[in-house]
């Protein structure tokens, strides 16, 4: 199959980008100066991320919406103000996650971002769920562009007049020429930040304009290394079919006031409440400087294996090596050490605390992490 | 001093007075990436030509580092343990890795020299 191209791809070409193949996309991985240098760039000043290979999910509908959505997804919607997001989750039957993505209500519906893996399957279970009656719309003609990092919503504001009195998880409509974009207050990093939906045609030029303005272009490489340290969930690696939210550590995804409803998987994730989680995911940081990969197993002291790494990578910012994965619920307790094997040999390690790096975003009373 | 040889792994090899110093070369540094981690072999161990004799780890993936001819480890860059980054910034010189006693100077024939290892780096895909 031919790999699809976003509208910034002859941008990413000019700035040298390496692309890899990621969800069917040839995307950039990294640009010249690498991946620890544009990190760092995105944690002290800002930097640019074209996710435009996620999906787009826009849903029209009034109340009637509202209320067939809370029997797919374990969020209070109903209580949701327009132009307020909220985490969450698509879930089969087991509690196990189909995806993860942010719902944002819109003035005339809803509009969904969902990983790029994941959306046409996404589409169908949402779109089957609903009974084929309410516009469904994955927006193929829409970019979507993120701005990260301290300095991101000065650069924006320039452009975009009005965007830095977002507070997070909140999201407007922009005038920008003449079209309108949206913009919300939010991000994957772990820093303040913004993510941008606009058209196509529109893209290139915005970007340029966010470059021209003191940004700078930052690959997947960097986006991984970002939200590894910020202790969030990469779908397929940290969080699947397999997992649920419990185990997780994802809980307070769910709203408190939807915990006891229905929705698909609320019985496991009732019986989990109860009963506990068997697994954990937690943080991870290995002792010295080598680095524990996905896969790589987790031993107690006695040599019984009681995890499995899920993402593991070098932190830029914390300068040491850290990894995320999931243990045996009774070794998830912070600082107890346990062993990873790497090329044969076990590695001291120790649970952590996540995130392994925090910031606060703007109005951090309404933190997606609390 | 001999003339500077490269491997199809991507590693150098000089000899002097029968002491050879190894480590990766600046092709290998472009495909990798930031390194992060650097593995040595241990002083005293034999090592075989072609063997692995340490690890790298860059941001995206670890790589072994193979021997491009055999001999004793008389001597690691435990400076390039400390701060691996010394690696990408100055492969050939500063980031070297081991020192071998060489016990078969004819190994040294089946490598490239600078000018064939260019010309092969060139051609091989990153």
């Amino acid at each position: 199959m031919e790999l699809k191209k976003t509208a910034l791809y002859d941008l990413h070409k000019k700035f040298n980008a390496k692309f890899v193949q990621f969800a069917g996309y040839e995307m950039p991985i990294q640009y010249k100066n690498g991946i620890i240098s544009e990190h760092n760039i995105t944690r002290q000043k800002s930097g640019i991320f074209d996710v435009s290979h996620m999906g787009q999910l826009f849903i029209k509908g009034d109340k009637t919406l509202t209320n067939k959505l809370q029997n797919i997804f374990p969020t209070d919607l109903e209580n949701l103000p327009t132009n307020h997001s909220k985490y969450s989750f698509l879930m089969n039957e087991n509690g196990g996650i189909y995806d993860d993505l942010i719902i944002t209500k819109i003035k005339d519906g809803y509009m969904i971002i969902l990983n790029a893996a994941c959306k046409e399957k996404d589409f169908k279970i949402i779109k089957s769920k609903l009974d084929n009656t309410f516009s469904m719309i994955l927006r193929e003609d829409l970019s979507l562009i993120a701005i990260q990092g301290p300095d991101s919503k000065d650069v924006l504001e320039q452009i975009v007049p009005g965007v830095s009195n977002l507070k997070f998880m909140s999201g407007n409509e922009f005038k920008y020429q003449s079209d309108f974009i949206y913009v919300t207050r939010s991000g994957y990093t772990g820093e303040d930040g913004f993510e941008i939906s606009i058209n196509n045609k529109d893209a290139l030029k915005f970007t340029e304009l966010l470059i021209k303005n003191g940004s700078n272009l930052i690959g997947l490489g960097a986006r991984d290394t970002l939200r590894l340290e910020a202790g969030l969930c990469l779908y397929g690696n940290d969080i699947d079919e397999n997992t649920s939210p419990l185990e997780a550590n994802l809980k307070w995804a769910i709203s408190k006031n939807r915990i006891k409803e229905n929705f698909p998987g609320s019985k496991k994730i009732q019986s989990q409440i109860i009963d506990g989680v068997k697994k954990l995911r937690v943080g991870i940081k290995p002792e010295g400087k080598i680095i524990a990969r996905e896969s790589t197993k987790i031993f107690d002291e006695n040599d019984n294996q009681i995890g499995k790494i899920t993402s593991g990578s070098f932190g830029p910012s914390v300068k040491s090596p850290i990894a995320m994965g999931y243990v045996d619920n009774t070794y998830s307790k912070e600082n107890t050490k346990i062993f990873l094997e790497i090329r044969g040999k076990k590695v001291v390690a120790n649970i952590c605390k996540l995130p392994f790096y925090k910031k606060n975003h703007y109005k951090g009373e309404i933190n997606v992490r609390n | 001093m001999s003339e500077i040889k490269f491997s199809k792994e991507h590693e150098w090899v000089i000899v002097k007075d029968n002491v050879a110093t190894i480590g990766i070369t600046q092709h290998a540094t472009e495909l990798l990436g930031d390194i992060v981690f650097a593995e040595l072999p241990e002083k005293g161990s034999n090592v075989t030509k072609d063997g692995t004799a340490g690890v790298v780890e860059s941001t995206k993936a670890a790589s072994d580092v193979y021997t491009p001819i055999s001999g004793e480890v008389v001597d690691t860059n435990q400076s390039i343990v400390d701060d691996p980054s010394k690696i990408n910034s100055d492969p050939e010189g500063e980031g070297w890795f081991f020192k071998l006693k060489v016990k078969d100077a004819n190994e040294m024939n089946t490598l490239m020299s600078r000018d064939e290892y260019e010309k092969f780096a060139k051609e091989t895909p990153s």
